[in-house]
């Protein structure tokens, strides 16, 4: 135990002695919009923008340390390709005698990366908000959260130990419940709040026991330690695939994954900027990021806790992908739409694509805050969430409609938009285990490449029904406009990144992301233009059936009185193909599957997750009522009840006669006389 | 520093007595004088208290400020008292509540009013109260529990809700229940032991306690079912939300704070380590019992309207977290043990604080009719808020340590215990955690969100104010430095509950030399 | 005179003092049986003195106390008889049951 504590501290100490500045102030990071989040609660009132400013600011400040941390980082990395990274720790506490917390932080590749992820959308969001939220009530209350959310990723992406990770990661739980839930005069809204919270505390307490399980068998809470330790074979196999399995269940709670993912949906009842920042880009990530960091393990526990993770993530991207089919809000849209995303880097850490998951949650945070935000930007216009009040937006906001446009694109997965790269590096991975004959890896490599199909057709549907075809509001009332310059900047801000944030990860010798974060043993695959041509084709089908269907589809319907009726007919029916795909596979599929998922998805798992709150309240009810007040409680009364009755008995014994006293008191004597005689006493 | 060193805990015992003495005395309806005096009282308690904590050195695993005085001879009982990493927590915890507890109460005395005997009561408990913790000696100790009795029994019976009589009868006789089981336990050890001693520490001294095994167990049974009651461990727990929901806010506040750590005090300084055999066998039951106690609680909790109530029924499943760290026997879990009533202490003490104002404002428990208090009193809403999320266990808050040291602990028990019966309850106990968030989040729902009730729409309702602000900021800012430097209690128990450990190792398995050598130290 | 002479003299002043004090539904007789069962005792304090102890006289100083004692609760007794009678019209023990619960 105290050898290993040991190596912790010379490994800080070594890796300190060759680092410079910059790294040593990281943990002054997180600790920025902690302090701004308790000056927002303190005064924020009295500022004219009620707090927003301050979070601005501490986000401004995130922004640029989160930005010297990192060219640092990739300094240090280009310098030397064997850097493991800069870790600092002062101990917490000791819980007992040789059993120590740290309280530190790591910066490594992995971690600089997320931290210019966390600083760039919380900026962009940050300034979007202030106008967004302006006329909003608990707008102070809302920037405090929002900076303490803040705080909290930061914490838990520059964590060095298990337990420091999982206090960033409930902070982040309950700054999301409490967003969630910012307008909660209304029941839903606050119901959403509490669903998000719980759903993900289920996982959490898989995170927590695994916690305990790796902590009892590297005797560590250190992540470097652990894997360490993991790596060279220290730790017992069953050890390390319950305790990765048990992480993995925080993972499934807070990445939405399969079958807890029912929150994410829901937890749309926050404001906009919200849903940006903590359920697109940043806090549904720290899954990833946690399956990421503690990758030595699952690998050493390979294949059982790699494979479970691979599936997991591959259902989790094809139902959501599908239930995103089907979705009229906007917003719900584009949260399964995250789901779907989420569980491709998942299953990508599942088949070994380390680097590749990574570099996904890196290019997916850009677009998806983008398309966050340009929905809101959308919902603020037209007053509504629904698609089917949308429309013919494309010339009213003609900055939202491009930036969402690119950022649609990212997400369908076109080259050279962000997700491209990134997507295809996944799906090369899963390609490259499967071929190693890897059953699981082989499921994703296919559940990929449909969810590809997939992610392009709705992507195709939402950009046809939001910005083209007719206006479908109504517009006697509603008058949409191009939003205020403080929402409009940020939008193109990120639609600059969706565009060019991927080019750090082009295939070949021009990769910088690749020596960014990299971890031996889960090698960088070479580029392999197949599998390009495959995923982008799946992605280019999807949109092209989604676009002829859902933007093109309206036009066929006055050719069919001409004279070559039947002809055309067939023409326009393309051979009756699109009837045939829309009969016996789009509609299946769009109606019936995905209706059919949706239905599991509210009736079964929603459903089994409201009956357990329900049976739990009816558990607790009937131990109350019964077992506590009836039985255990009643059993109490019930002997206090017997002494009384024992007394009312006994009592007339005293019948007050003092010659009956006096009969038994010398009865009494005549008795003990008797018995002394007799006794000889 | 020579009179802390030599009487401090003696005056943090008796200042309260003398206050309660010299407040009697005064004439009735003197209110203001009354206050002046019960907080002079408390507070010069207080300020003697956090002098013991500067005095005391940090890391030292053994008793410190000891102090022996022959008491009653006849019987070898002394007036032994002394502190040690477990104990002054404790002592702290209570007098800085006791003080909280005055100044709330110059904010207010509740129905029906007599300032003067009001506060004579309360620091009287004080008094029973901080004796516990620092009493060595088991009479001497008994004494001090038993006192505790007679003002609670007064505070809840007098200044009660609707239903005080049979909250008070109940909650006193119960309490005695446990505790005659506890004196039989006592006596039994006193003439077991040789030479007959009440002294805990000699006690505790291989080579003078010699037991058969059987017997050992039934007086570790006594002794446990003394604490148990007064924990309360599930399923001697029913007392509790009858005494809490009627007893006024002051009384339960002192009895979530303070009163209920004296059970599991009592494990930690009498049961565990005097009887170590025994205590082993009985672990894990008392982790199972534990485990269901976390888990029955929050069942319970749910089906809660009375926000009061549910409070008190989380304090059962609270104090299973406490349980389950001590029956793991392990320097992590009775780390949790300690942490985790403090920590309980302060939330649950500030929560019971805020029951008792929203009480004060809407003249109900009843949570249907709270609802929108985060628009109409929204300061109050708020800490409501910051408490009740402190309780369900968020990291970086004072709930979450106790509760995540005591799972940790449970994972792996002292030696010579068994696992799976403690990993069990470690994952039942887990599991109760999310219980716990529901149902904390249930009542926030139906307490401070959603629409105002038609009936207090039009009624103005003072928010916060400033006495109830400066009776609760100590506790809101505890929960929070508790939560960020929990050193500042792990550094000092640490070491005493390391040589815990080593008494149950090193007197279990007989091995007597290694017993020598700790508490040579 | 032998003790055992005496000793059934008392036993029988003893048994007539025990029937009055149980049969007797009076409470100026149940009193005096009283003082019939107490010379009793005193009988065989003097008589058991004279036999055992010789001339310590022992057993008449005891004898003495007996006396004294019996004179004061004959004066009690009967004040509380006299206000029995005052308040219930009656000395009948059978229709006393102050004592009753």
């Amino acid at each position: 135990m105290v050898t290993t504590l040991a190596t912790a501290a010379e490994h800080g100490a070594e890796v300190a002695a060759s680092t410079g500045a910059p790294l040593e102030m990281a943990w002054l990071i997180p600790i920025i919009p902690m302090v701004s989040a308790a000056v927002i609660w303190g005064v924020g009132k009295r500022f004219p923008k009620k707090g927003a400013e301050i979070g601005i600011l501490a986000m401004l400040a995130v922004l640029a340390g989160a930005l010297v941390v990192f060219f640092d980082t990739i300094g240090h990395i280009a310098a030397d390709e064997g850097w493991h990274g800069y870790e600092r720790a002062v101990t917490w506490m000791n819980f007992g005698p040789g059993t120590t917390l740290e309280l530190g932080f790591k910066v490594d590749g992995l971690a600089a990366v997320l931290l210019v992820v966390v600083g760039v959308v919380a900026t962009m969001v940050h300034l979007y908000a202030s106008s967004y939220m302006h006329d909003e009530v608990r707008v102070t209350h809302f920037f405090a959260s929002l900076s303490l959310f803040t705080a909290s990723m930061l914490n838990l992406v520059l964590a060095n130990n298990t337990i420091q990770m999982l206090v960033g990661w409930e902070g982040m739980g309950v700054c999301s419940y409490l967003l969630i839930g910012h307008w909660w005069e209304k029941h839903e809204n606050s119901s959403a709040a509490i669903k998000a919270f719980l759903t993900t505390r289920v996982g959490d307490v898989g995170f927590m026991l695994g916690i305990f399980v790796l902590f009892w068998g590297a005797q560590s809470f250190n992540v470097g330690v652990i894997s360490e330790m993991a790596t060279a074979g220290d730790i017992a196999k069953g050890t390390l695939t319950v305790g990765a399995i048990l992480l993995f269940c925080g993972a499934i709670g807070k990445s939405a994954q399969f079958p807890l993912h029912t929150w994410l949906p829901d937890a749309m009842a926050g404001p906009t900027p919200v849903s940006a920042l903590i359920h697109a880009a940043t806090m549904v990530v720290a899954g990833v990021y946690l399956v990421a960091r503690m990758f030595p393990v699952f690998a050493a526990a390979a294949p059982v806790a790699l494979e479970e993770v691979a599936i997991i993530g591959s259902i989790t991207m094809l139902i959501a992908a599908l239930l995103a089919l089907v979705q009229d809000d906007l917003k719900k849209v584009l949260a399964y739409s995250t789901i779907s995303q989420l569980g491709y880097m998942i299953a990508g850490l599942g088949v070994h694509a380390y680097t590749a998951s990574v570099f996904h949650i890196w290019t997916h945070a850009w677009f998806k805050a983008l398309l966050f935000l340009g929905a809101g930007s959308v919902i603020h216009a037209v007053h509504s969430n629904k698609m089917s009040d949308m429309g013919g937006l494309y010339k009213k906001m003609p900055v939202t409609s491009i930036t969402y446009i690119i950022g649609g694109l990212a997400l369908a997965g076109f080259p050279p938009f962000a997700g491209f790269w990134s997507k295809d590096e996944l799906v090369l991975g899963a390609y490259t285990q499967a071929m190693e004959g890897s059953g699981a890896a082989m499921f994703t490599f296919i559940a990929m490449l449909v969810t590809a199909f997939l992610t392009a057709l709705y992507v195709a549907r939402m950009l046809a029904l939001t910005f083209f075809g007719k206006p479908k509001y109504d517009e006697k009332h509603v008058h949409p406009h191009e939003s205020p310059k403080l929402m409009i900047v940020p939008l193109m801000i990120l639609a600059a990144l969706a565009v060019a944030g991927g080019w750090v990860g082009l295939p070949g010798e021009m990769n910088q992301f690749g020596k960014w974060v990299h971890l031996p043993g889960s090698e960088h695959e070479p580029f392999n233009m197949m599998i390009a041509v495959v995923s982008t084709g799946a992605a280019l089908a999807g949109f092209g059936i989604g676009w002829a269907i859902f933007r093109l589809g309206k036009v066929k319907v006055d050719l069919q009185k001409t004279a070559l009726a039947p002809v055309y007919k067939l023409l326009v029916n393309k051979y009756y193909l699109d009837d045939i795909y829309w009969k016996f596979i789009v509609r299946p599929v769009r109606d019936r599957l995905s209706a059919a998922a949706y239905w599991i998805n509210m009736k079964v798992l929603d459903g089994a997750v409201n009956a357990a709150g329900i049976v739990a309240v009816k558990t607790g009810d009937f131990m109350y009522r019964d077992v506590d007040q009836g039985l255990i409680d009643g059993g109490v009364n019930n002997l206090a009840g017997l002494m009384g009755l024992a007394g009312s008995k006994l009592k007339f014994w005293q019948t007050g006669n003092m010659q009956r006293y006096a009969a038994a008191m010398f009865l009494g004597v005549a008795v003990l006389v008797g018995a002394f005689v007799f006794f000889r006493i | 520093m020579n009179l802390v060193e030599e009487w401090g805990i003696t005056l943090a015992v008796f200042l309260p007595l003398l206050g309660a003495i010299v407040i009697v005395l005064t004439p009735k309806g003197m209110e203001s004088i009354q206050k002046v005096l019960a907080l002079a009282a408390t507070g010069a308690a207080l300020l003697v208290g956090l002098a013991l904590t500067f005095a005391f050195e940090h890391g030292e695993p053994g008793m410190q400020f000891e102090k022996s005085l022959s008491w009653i001879p006849s019987i070898d009982s002394n007036y032994h008292v002394g502190i040690d990493g477990i104990s002054l927590p404790l002592l702290v915890l209570s007098v800085l509540v006791c003080f909280l507890c005055i100044i709330y109460a110059c904010w207010h005395i509740p129905e029906p009013g007599n300032a003067k005997a009001f506060l004579a009561l309360i620091l009287l408990l004080e008094t029973g109260m901080n004796g516990s913790f620092i009493a060595l000696d088991l009479v001497l100790f008994f004494v001090f529990w038993e006192l505790v009795l007679v003002p609670m029994y007064f505070l809840i019976g007098i200044w009660g809700g609707e239903n005080r009589q049979y909250a008070s009868i109940k909650f006193f006789l119960y309490t005695l229940f446990g505790s005659v089981f506890m004196l039989l336990g006592f006596l039994a050890l006193y003439f077991q032991s040789d030479p007959h001693t009440f002294d805990m520490l000699l006690l505790q001294e291989s080579g003078v306690l010699d037991i058969p095994a059987g017997l050992a167990s039934l007086i570790f049974g006594g002794l446990a079912l003394g604490f148990a009651v007064k924990v309360p461990m599930w399923p001697f727990h029913t007392w509790l939300p009858d005494a809490h929901t009627q007893a006024p806010t002051i009384g339960s506040v002192l009895l979530a704070a303070v009163l209920l750590k004296m059970g599991t005090y009592g494990f930690m300084r009498i049961a565990i380590p005097i009887l170590p055999g025994p205590a082993m066998q009985f672990a894990p039951v008392i982790a199972v019992l534990a485990a269901i106690a976390i888990v029955y609680g929050a069942l319970c909790c749910l089906a809660q309207t009375n926000l009061k109530r549910m409070i008190a029924f989380s304090s059962v499943g609270h104090m299973g977290f406490v349980m389950l760290g001590i029956s793991t026997m392990t320097p992590e879990g009775f780390n949790a043990a300690v942490f985790g009533m403090v920590a309980h202490g302060v939330v649950t003490g500030m929560l019971f604080f805020l029951a008792g104002s929203i009480k004060e404002r809407y003249h109900t428990y009843e949570m249907p009719e709270l609802a929108g208090m985060g628009l109409k009193i929204p300061k109050m809403a708020g800490l409501l808020a910051f408490c009740a999320i402190a309780s369900l266990g968020l990291p970086g808050l004072a709930g979450f340590w106790g509760e995540v040291m005591a799972l940790l602990a449970s994972y792996q028990p002292l030696e010579g215990l068994d696992p799976t019966i403690f990993r069990g309850a470690m994952v039942v106990g887990a599991i109760g955690t999310v219980l716990t968030a529901g149902y904390f989040l249930w009542m926030l729902q139906r307490v401070n969100m959603g629409k105002i009730s038609e009936k207090w729409k039009k009624v103005k309702l003072a928010d916060v104010e400033t006495l109830e602000y400066a009776a609760w900021l100590p506790l809101l800012a505890l929960i929070l430095v508790l939560g960020l430097y929990p050193r500042l209690i792990m550094d000092t128990t640490t070491s005493s509950v390391t040589a815990l450990t080593e008494t149950i190792t090193g007197r279990s398995s007989g091995d007597d030399a290694h017993v020598a050598q700790v508490t040579d130290h | 005179m032998p003790l055992n002479w005496v000793l059934v003299l008392t036993t029988f002043l003893f048994c007539v003092g025990v029937y009055g004090v149980l049969a007797r539904r009076n409470a100026v007789i149940v009193l005096m049986s009283i003082e019939i069962m107490l010379n009793a005792v005193n009988l065989n304090l003097i008589a058991f003195n004279g036999a055992l102890e010789g001339d310590r006289l022992i057993g008449q100083v005891f004898a003495l106390f007996v006396i004294a004692i019996a004179a004061a609760e004959l004066g009690v007794g009967l004040a509380i008889v006299l206000l029995i009678y005052r308040n219930s019209f009656t000395v009948s023990l059978d229709e006393v049951n102050l004592l009753k619960w």
